[in-house]
């Protein structure tokens, strides 16, 4: 499989979430800057006034872009902003998590994969 | 019949019914390699299935006791920490590494995470007051990560899985389907071919016995006629032969007047 060969190197993780989830993960140390020229964070802070387009742009820049990380974590309501994004994408590599948030609690009828696990299931 | 049409475009000989014997042995073969494949696969799916909808609903909890405590680190520093923490993310402590897991021939990916040691960008966080606080919920988050690590490889698994599983059981739904019915059809009529060819030599080779036959009976009548024929001609002659001797005296009698009249 392609995408067997390249997840080698990937060691990051990455987060799009609402200040809070971002804060907590961040000390935990997952955060990471990449070295001077680009600067890239692997986190985006998004609040009520991030554009969807802006959100859209990180959720490819960290899947398809760049090539260090390995498991993106995205907050639920922020997922279901751009819920179409997140059910068309189904490559294996970075996996994508859906994370319940302070604010919202966690539903798993709209997780992308867990709608999955029931279908096949027929449940 | 539709069957007729759905085989493979070979001479229908005895060495490619050969063949085609070979292949539907090889062909039911694989096939029930690859089911039995697919059958531990599945088995292996459906427990990681569940292992993800265990872990998805323990994820909730430790988010909230993560939530908790990141609410008393802001209580006890008394302001909002985001923005420092935010600017002051340097280099990730907390890495994760892939390693495989071989299922049935199926690379399955597994996370693993590990804290590189010596790098903290957060020293100065909660230096004045709520430092205690700082730390617990670093841990608390710390743990929290590690279990969505173990679910992200769940769902890697789980993605890859079905995509191998899928894959398997076209292959095995076409053997069953596709190449098994060809095959034999293949094999029926190479077999219907040979028997229409063996009957047509065996009708030949009656008709040429026939043939044979006739030929001998005709000649043997032949030869019986010409038999009979001289048979006959014997009896003839056996007759005949007093009447030419009594022809021949006029005959002579007759070349005598002749004879004499030229003399004459």
């Amino acid at each position: 499989m392609a995408s067997q060969a390249d997840y080698k190197d990937r060691q990051f993780l990455a987060v799009i979430g609402d200040e809070d989830s971002v804060t907590g993960l961040l000390l935990a140390g997952i955060g990471h800057v990449t070295s001077p020229p680009d600067n890239q964070k692997n986190f985006l802070v998004v609040d009520s006034k991030t554009e969807n387009s802006a959100i859209e742009a990180a959720f490819d820049r960290f899947t398809t872009e760049r090539k260090d990380i390995g498991i993106v974590l995205i907050n639920q309501h922020i997922a279901d902003r751009i819920r179409y994004r997140i059910d068309t994408y189904t490559q294996a590599f970075p996996t994508v998590l859906e994370i319940p948030s302070k604010d919202h609690p966690y539903d798993p009828e709209k997780d992308s994969v867990l709608r999955r696990v029931r279908r096949l299931f027929g449940e | 019949m539709s069957g007729a049409a759905d085989r493979e475009a070979v001479f229908p000989t005895r060495q490619s019914l050969g063949i085609m014997k070979a292949k539907l042995k090889g062909a039911e073969t694989g096939h029930s390699l690859l089911k039995r494949k697919s059958e531990a696969l599945t088995k292996r799916f459906r427990e990681i299935t569940r292992r993800i909808d265990e872990a998805k609903r323990k994820m909730g909890r430790v988010m909230q006791i993560a939530s908790l405590s990141l609410a008393e680190v802001t209580y006890a520093v008394g302001g909002n920490i985001g923005y420092q923490i935010q600017e002051s993310a340097k280099s990730a402590r907390f890495r994760i590494r892939a390693k495989q897991e071989n299922v049935s021939g199926v690379l399955l990916p597994a996370f693993e995470s590990y804290q590189t040691e010596g790098n903290n960008d957060f020293a100065m966080t909660g230096l004045g007051k709520g430092g205690q606080q700082v730390q617990r919920c670093r841990e608390t988050y710390a743990r929290a990560v590690e279990a969505l690590v173990e679910l992200a490889s769940l769902q890697t698994a789980f993605v890859i899985l079905d995509e191998v599983i899928k894959v398997v059981n076209r292959r095995v739904n076409a053997i069953e389907h596709v190449i098994i019915p060809r095959t034999e059809n293949t094999i029926k009529y190479i077999n219907s071919e040979l028997d229409e060819l063996d009957r047509e030599e065996f009708y030949r080779l009656k008709k040429v016995a026939n043939k044979k036959q006739r030929d001998t009976a005709e000649q043997d009548a032949e030869m019986k006629a010409r038999k009979e024929a001289q048979a006959q001609a014997a009896a003839d002659g056996e007759n005949q032969a007093p009447e030419a001797g009594a022809n021949d005296a006029p005959a002579d009698l007759l070349a005598a007047e002749e004879d004499e009249d030229v003399i004459f």
